[in-house]
């Protein structure tokens, strides 16, 4: 009962800090209710028994990846192309009844269909079950994850060398 | 202990109000943070299907995600950057070279 309600109260914020992300103009306040919206996920994270993942999210994405996003925006001062009239607002308006029907058909498909008896017991995600994982089943893609982002921090110096 | 389709509700709404923002804002790097927000609802249905066959592989499979999400932004980033550098602007709508 009280897992439940403190669920319901955590999705409510991260449905409401989703919903301020893609409304407020400002898009610094969008990163800011992003950093909110990664927090609450983080809690979620905890509660299903993958601590490792709550910790990992907070680092990488509320830390590293937030920071990133908000010196861009610092450096590209945007902001000012949202204020004038839209041309495409009709078109753009299409996005609500479609994405309403993406949004029933994802709970008809997918979730109303997880509702059986409970699960299994639980394994616990704590870093050293997952790291044990990462290190014997999953050792090729996770080697492979270091060549992905070594070729992202080069691909990323050479965007942004001036004269590019 | 909460079921699965709560948490799999809630990624389904997270990723609608993602798509929705995606499509509905100009501004580049709200529709990247839009992104991001889908990444992450995929990662908690991820992890909610995880619990339910009570194994570890859907967590380690989100590590995953976590992963090219950090390499993706990053180049998104630079591209970006390197697009206001020489337009001056920031809207998707001017960007239309590569269109048909």
């Amino acid at each position: 009962m009280i897992a439940r309600a403190a669920f319901l109260v955590v999705a409510a914020i991260a449905v409401g800090s989703a919903l301020g992300l893609i409304l407020r103009r400002n898009a610094i306040h969008g990163a800011l209710f992003l950093v909110v919206n990664l927090g609450s996920i983080a809690a979620l994270y905890l509660m299903m028994g993958a601590e490792f993942l709550a910790a990992a999210q907070v680092i990488v994405y509320a830390g590293a990846i937030m920071v990133l996003f908000v010196f861009a925006i610092m450096v590209l001062i945007p902001g000012k192309e949202e204020i004038g009239p839209d041309p495409h607002r009709r078109a753009r308006l299409l996005a609500l009844p479609i994405g309403a029907l993406l949004f029933l058909l994802l709970v008809l498909v997918v979730a109303r269909r997880w509702t059986g008896p409970a699960a299994p017991a639980a394994a616990s995600g704590t870093a050293d079950a997952v790291g044990r994982l990462l290190f014997t089943s999953y050792l090729f893609p996770f080697e492979l994850t270091s060549v992905l982002l070594l070729a992202a921090m080069v691909g990323v110096m050479v965007l942004a060398r001036r004269g590019a | 202990m909460v079921p699965e389709s709560y948490y799999l509700s809630l990624s389904a709404v997270l990723f609608t109000i993602g798509v929705v923002g995606v499509v509905v804002r100009r501004n580049p790097l709200v529709i990247f943070m839009s992104i991001e927000l889908m990444l992450n609802a995929a990662n908690l249905a991820l992890v909610a299907f995880g619990r339910r066959f009570g194994n570890l592989d859907g967590q380690v499979v989100v590590f995953f995600v976590m992963a090219v999400a950090a390499a993706e932004v990053a180049v998104g980033l630079a591209i970006i950057v390197a697009i206001f550098r020489v337009r001056r602007r920031l809207s998707v709508d001017d960007l239309s070279l590569m269109r048909w």
